[in-house]
Order: structure tokens, then C-alpha cells, then sequence
């Protein structure tokens, strides 16, 4: 069966080794913080100036000068920080961020990515998120396989604008996960129980397959 | 000591005129100079551009200026949660130019220090940085970004003593601190205004060289763009 969104953010959650400072996007990607198994250390840091991000407040806590990036009411961890916009993009393009887990609207099999504009329909902006691909050495993409109108979302060239060009490095959908090298999606792992025709049904781009591919533990 | 206070929002205000470009402080509604905004609203300027990393929502922050169509053009970095907004430009009312969060934030810094301008990876290969000059270091390519030039910067702190040293609290500092020194005029509005003395130099975020406006908010209301909570197991 397909994974559900809080499959996919269990199994990202896999991606995050001890020691990790990690930058979560909106969507997909902010679920991956309920995960992290309790015996690793790890910082979230929120593009709005803070690192040791902590869970969502209790209620009557809420403090509306303690928001993250998506403007949500959250908490501090013992041990966070604030700091400034400045600062705080200096520790993403300055690559002292290890990971960067993000949604798209659409990936190609080169390594772009697009999420942040529908021309003529949804021109909300980028925020932070070409800072974080163009610098980044470690992004991983989390996003549903296809649209809504059921269309690849991994394609040979993206068609919406782009918000980055060849960085994105791993991608995990509700169907399988990818690593993208030599313009290929290359196939590591299946959702339990899909098969690989039906990812090469649902994978537009140009997909590797090699040996046995086993299925995503989670 | 130099004392930088003024008796109120009008006087830290004056000199505010058509056309103008401003920087606003804050991210989403969270840190932003309510204070200063409601003068701007009351002054009722008109064709400003605003560099701000959010517009504000229909009825609260830039929003308030956006109703009353006093925004020529805006410079963001993500404006999703404005309806207002969103017709003005699809209409072609409003110029927008949307830019990197982080391009943003250093082309404050860059007028802040007196940098003309840099090179920065973000958005190179898009459409928002074409026509822009790229050159490659050691084998990445990047795009030279200016800073920016405005009349007025308009911040929010939490506490500032009257020789303009700012204090901010939480992630309500975000962009204030950048903003300051930015512009020909730093107005800081500050939720406690105290004698010098009081705070411990250690402490200070933003000495008071970066500003040259200081007063205390007459109230702030302090708006959650979206209150999200726990549950007590």
C-alpha cells in the first residue's frame, strides 16, 4: 500500500543521524519531528532565527513572539538559540545545516526542484527555500509521487518555475525512495506491497532499476 | 550619552513622504512595528515600496496599508497569507518582487555595513534572479545581489533604553536587527523604554549607533498568525 504522509515524514525520520542540526519545510516535512527516535540528538533549526526548536506549546503557552518558519506557535528545547534573518540564513548557505527536508510541487530526474510558484494561480513566494537548495549539501525532497490530477510529480524536466537547479539528492514519496544521480531517479526502496511497475507507472523521469529492490522498513 | 528618543509615533514619523521606500521589521505578524504602521496608515503616504519579508494579513501589519492601496511595490520573500495582496498583483495594482528569504535578510545587512553588494548561490538558474550577473566560485554559481537603499527602516525591539540600544525577544528579532542602520532613518519602537543604565551592556543585540528614532509602543496587540497547541496527556 502507498504510504500515508506520516508514513512518509517515519520514514525520513530513518534519514536523521545523531548529531544532526536539520532544517524542516512546511508541510510533509514539519511531521518528521514527531519521529526521531528518542536516543538521537538532534537540532531543529526554524529559518526565523531559531535552533533547538521544540513541539507545539500547551494550550494557554502559546507565546506570539515564539513562532516557526510557518508562523505556527511553538516551543524552545534547554540548549536552543535565537538569533537574527542574517545569522540565520549565514548557517544554511554557510552549510553548517546537515540536512534540509523539504516538499516540492515537482522534481526532475537532473535534480531540480520546483514548489514555489503556479503562474497565473498560486504565486505565494519562496521564503527561504531557494536559500536552503542552493546551498545545501544534503536535501531531501518529501512529497506525494503524484498530483492531484494523479501526474508524475518526478519528471525529465520540471515545468513550473524552478526554485533550485541540481540539488536535490534523495526523494521520498508515498510510493518508493529514490536517490538522483546521472540523470536518473534511481530506485533504493519500495512501499510496502508496490510493486516496481507500479513506480515506473507512476515515474514520468528516467528511472534506474538495479537487483533486488527490497521494501522501506518503518 | 546621545539621546535618540522622540515624545511619539508622529515624531518618529516625520519626514515620512510619497514614494518613499521602507524597511519593516518582522516575520509573518511576529516582531513587526504596529506602532509605526498604524502611523503609516494614518499619515495615509502613498506610492511606497516596502521591503518586508511578509505583507501582513488582510486586516493586521502591511495589510492595513494594502487595503487603503497605499503600496506601490513590495519586496518579499513569501506573501501567502494576504487575499488583498493577491488580487492587487494578479490585478497588476501592486508590483511585487519576490526574492530568497536569505537574500533578503544580508541585502539589509549589506546597506547595514556598507557592502555595495555580494555574490550568494540562492536562486541562481531561476527566474527571479535573470539578467542578473552569475560568476563561479570554486566550481558553484552565483548570482551578485546589491543592498538595498531605503528612507526609513521601521523595527520593533523589546526593550531599548533612550540611546537607542535595542533588546529583541524570541524569534520576534528576525529581521528587525538587519533592518537597523539600513536605511537613511532607523525609527525603533520598543515595548519598554528605558533610562540608560539599566541595560547590561553584555546584553544589547543592536547598539544604538544603528538608530536614530526611539519610543515606547503605546500598546501591542501582538496578533498569532496561527495558533497551534498540545494537548496535556
Amino acid at each position: 500500500m502507498a504510504l500515508s504522509k506520516e508514513q512518509i515524514a517515519k520514514r525520513i525520520a530513518k534519514e536523521i543521524k545523531n548529531g544532526y542540526y536539520v532544517n524542516l519545510g512546511i508541510g510533509i516535512p514539519t511531521l518528521v519531528a514527531n519521529f526521531v527516535r528518542d536516543d538521537i540528538d538532534v537540532d531543529f533549526q526554524s529559518e526565523n532565527g531559531i535552533l533547538g526548536m521544540g513541539p507545539f506549546p500547551y494550550e494557554g503557552e502559546e507565546d506570539p513572539d515564539l513562532i516557526n518558519a510557518g508562523k505556527q506557535t511553538i516551543t524552545t528545547l534547554p540548549g536552543a538559540s535565537f538569533f537574527d534573518s542574517a545569522m540565520s540564513f549565514s548557517m544554511i548557505r554557510g552549510q553548517h545545516v546537515d540536512l534540509t527536508i523539504l516538499g516540492a510541487m515537482e522534481v526532475s530526474h537532473n535534480g531540480d526542484i520546483a514548489n514555489w510558484k503556479i503562474p497565473g494561480k498560486m504565486v505565494k513566494g519562496m521564503g527561504g527555500a531557494m536559500d536552503l537548495v542552493a546551498s545545501a549539501d544534503n536535501i531531501i525532497v518529501a512529497m506525494m509521487h503524484t498530483n492531484k490530477a494523479g501526474e508524475s510529480k518526478l519528471l525529465k524536466e520540471c515545468s513550473l518555475p524552478l526554485t533550485g537547479v541540481n540539488c536535490v539528492k534523495k526523494i521520498i514519496t508515498n510510493l518508493a525512495v529514490f536517490e538522483v544521480q546521472n540523470n536518473t531517479f534511481k530506485l533504493l526502496e519500495r512501499a510496502p506491497g508496490i510493486t516496481i511497475e507500479e513506480i515506473k507507472d507512476a515515474t514520468e523521469g528516467n528511472l534506474t532499476v538495479e537487483g533486488e529492490i527490497p521494501e522501506m522498513l518503518l | 550619552m546621545i539621546n535618540k528618543t522622540v515624545s511619539n509615533v508622529q515624531e518618529a514619523c516625520l519626514g515620512v513622504k510619497d514614494g518613499m521606500t521602507f524597511m519593516l521589521g518582522g516575520f509573518g505578524l511576529s516582531g513587526i512595528p504596529e506602532n509605526s504602521i498604524a502611523e503609516l496608515v494614518r499619515l495615509n503616504v502613498k506610492n511606497v515600496t516596502c521591503i518586508s519579508n511578509n505583507a501582513g494579513v488582510d486586516d493586521f501589519g502591511l495589510g492595513l496599508l494594502l487595503q487603503k492601496n497605499q503600496i506601490k511595490k513590495m519586496i518579499s520573500s513569501y506573501v501567502g497569507e494576504n487575499a488583498e495582496f493577491e488580487r492587487q498583483m494578479l490585478s497588476g495594482e501592486l508590483q511585487v518582487d519576490l526574492i530568497p528569504q536569505g537574500t533578503l535578510a544580508q541585502r539589509c545587512l549589506a546597506a547595514q555595513s556598507g557592502i555595495p553588494a555580494f555574490y550568494t548561490p540562492a536562486g541562481y538558474g531561476t527566474e527571479v534572479t535573470k539578467g542578473k550577473e552569475t560568476r563561479e566560485f570554486h566550481g558553484k554559481w552565483h548570482v551578485l545581489e546589491k543592498a538595498f537603499k531605503a528612507d526609513f527602516a521601521f523595527v520593533k525591539a523589546w526593550k531599548g533604553d533612550v540611546a537607542g540600544n535595542l533588546i529583541f525577544k524570541g524569534s520576534a528579532r528576525n529581521f528587525n536587527p538587519n533592518m537597523c542602520g539600513a536605511a537613511k532613518i532607523t525609527v525603533a519602537e520598543v515595548e519598554e523604554l528605558l533610562p540608560v543604565g539599566v541595560l547590561d551592556p553584555n546584553q544589547i543585540h543592536i547598539p544604538g549607533i544603528f538608530v536614530q528614532r526611539i519610543f515606547q509602543g503605546d500598546k501591542y496587540e501582538k496578533r498569532i498568525e496561527q495558533l497551534t497547541i498540545r494537548k496535556r496527556d
